[in-house]
């Protein structure tokens, strides 16, 4: 029943960041490190991965007229869950990542992945699906993450990986997370146009 | 007699792209010269190679990356790299510059789409991403004329010190060895093309009698410099005086060539007005109270921002339409 390819889907195919550009605000916000990427990402996925079951359960007792409010609060749940849990044992990934975690509540991806698919496949299937979308955005923001470490601040998780006259700060700030996603999306959108040119040929 | 039927245009000039960017490189010459006196032949061979550098990677871009097999080069790249190389202090090393020139055509130049359509002058992108990316090789600089790594501050960050305070401004000078004469002919320290107002108006001169720029942009950017300073220098004494002002930092190569770059200009002469009010006043406010001693590359690249609206705002009346129609 369960179809592995809602597994894959998410890793580069439909990859959430680079191909669906969705969950735009973590993307940009927290990638200052691969550390807090890192964390972002696994949040997402462990928040995701709980809102697909639910929702998958429920789809069939939820009206449609309604699902909208029943999904945010669903996911507004897990993610209060989750938000405690990081606030006692990851306490200093908490603070950084501060307004971030209660945010999850509207990030595009999960209510995006509850209304296109839990709604409408079963549990295994949206398992799937979540784990593929949340590994996805995760391998994504762990991508921006390191290159803007190792970049702004020549470090990745905190180890020195370059020396100090070859930091470029830019990188570290705001527009340096627009540029580095810009680059990325070109390089990933490149990669795309590349494989549709050998299918059509 | 034959008489030949075409399509217009019918006068065709014979100034290409090419042409106009080789007169701007011309016109920079006398900047690189002193400053190659001044600094020494390390700023000469800095300054070539960015130009060069630049040139090759828009080859490179348009060749490969954009897939422009019949590209011919019109030097327009060479006079991004060669104004990038001109802003930074010869105190910074040759890989970040490198850095600067391929982010300056990347970044600000290729991704917009190329010449024409680029919203941001690019040497200046280039520039403000070194400033940031690279803050302490950026804001070390070098005292002229001496062979030695000597130190120094450029005279925008010593008189910043003392913006407001009771400080007499002349005194300040003569402490610090400033004189007028200095400041135009260009020993002092600064970037390496921006420190010769002489050699500066020299290539811009060139360039008027060319017919290659209007000085409208430069009028009133140095004039709305000149007014603001001015009435802050009647204020407070201590805010300096207009012409330290004009002749300090990056005023002169910022006005001349940078904020008339064809391409992030307005276009028409109202349009022209409003552009260099907005640069005067914007550049006095950073060097006032911003965080920088200087603002000249912030105030263009904001300006830069708005030229589409105004020029949308300062658009001439369409010839035989009445204002109510235009309005539309």
């Amino acid at each position: 029943m369960a179809d592995i390819k809602n597994l894959t889907n998410g890793f580069i195919k439909q990859n959430p960041t680079f191909v669906q550009v969705l969950g735009m605000c973590p993307t940009l916000a927290v990638t200052t490190s691969a550390e807090n990427a890192l964390g972002m990402g696994l949040a997402v996925l462990a928040v995701l991965v709980m809102s697909n079951i639910a929702i998958s359960l429920i789809r069939k007792l939820v009206p449609d007229n309604i699902r909208i409010p029943v999904y945010i609060v669903v996911i507004a749940s897990f993610v209060t869950v989750i938000d405690l849990l990081m606030h006692g044992f990851t306490y200093d990934l908490w603070k950084t990542l501060g307004l971030f975690i209660p945010l999850i509540v509207v990030n595009c991806i999960i209510l995006g992945r509850a209304e296109a698919f839990a709604s409408k496949n079963g549990v295994l299937d949206s398992i799937f699906d979540a784990l593929g979308m949340g590994l996805g955005f995760t391998g994504s923001l762990l991508l921006l993450g390191s290159i803007r470490e190792i970049l702004g601040n020549g470090t990745i998780f905190g180890l020195k990986v370059m020396s100090e006259t070859f930091k470029m700060y830019l990188f570290i700030l705001p527009p340096g997370a627009f540029i580095a996603l810009g680059l990325l999306l070109a390089f990933f959108n490149s990669l795309t146009l590349k494989k549709q040119k050998k299918g059509g040929k | 007699m034959a008489l030949n039927t075409s399509a217009a245009p019918h006068l065709r000039t014979k100034d290409s792209t090419r042409k106009v960017m080789i007169d701007v490189l011309i016109a920079l010459m006398p900047a690189v010269i002193v400053s190659s006196v001044v600094y020494g032949l390390k700023a000469l061979i800095v300054m070539l190679s960015c130009m060069v550098g630049a040139e090759l990677f828009e080859l490179f871009i348009m060749k490969v990356l954009r897939n422009k097999k019949n590209f011919r080069p019109d030097f327009s790249a060479a006079v991004t790299g060669l104004l990038l190389g001109m802003n930074v202090s010869i105190a910074v090393q040759w890989w970040q510059i490198l850095i600067g020139v391929i982010f300056a055509i990347g970044v600000g130049k290729h991704v917009f789409g190329g010449l024409g359509q680029n919203m941001f002058n690019p040497a200046l992108v280039g520039r403000v991403f070194m400033i940031i990316s690279f803050p302490t090789a950026m804001t070390t600089w070098l005292k002229p004329g001496v062979t030695d790594l000597v130190t120094t501050a450029t005279p925008l960050a010593i008189a910043k010190e003392s913006y407001g305070t009771a400080v007499n401004f002349s005194q300040l000078m003569a402490n610090n060895n400033i004189n007028y004469m200095d400041l135009f002919l260009g020993k002092i320290s600064g970037s390496m093309g921006e420190i010769s107002a002489a050699a500066l108006l020299i290539g811009f001169i060139y360039l008027v009698v060319r017919g290659r720029i209007k000085i409208n942009i430069p009028v009133f950017y140095v004039g709305t410099v000149v007014i603001f300073s001015s009435i802050m220098y009647f204020i407070n004494n201590s805010y300096g005086t207009p012409l330290f002002h004009v002749l300090t930092g990056g005023l002169i190569i910022g006005a001349l060539f940078m904020a008339t770059d064809m391409v992030t200009s307005p276009m028409t002469f109202k349009g022209q007005m409003i552009y260099g009010i907005g640069l005067g006043v914007i550049t006095m406010v950073i060097r006032y109270i911003g965080s920088y001693p200087e603002g000249v590359s912030f105030a263009i690249l904001i300006m830069n921002a708005f030229v589409p609206l105004i020029d949308i705002w300062a658009k001439p009346k369409i010839y035989g339409t009445v204002k109510k129609e235009a309005k539309i």
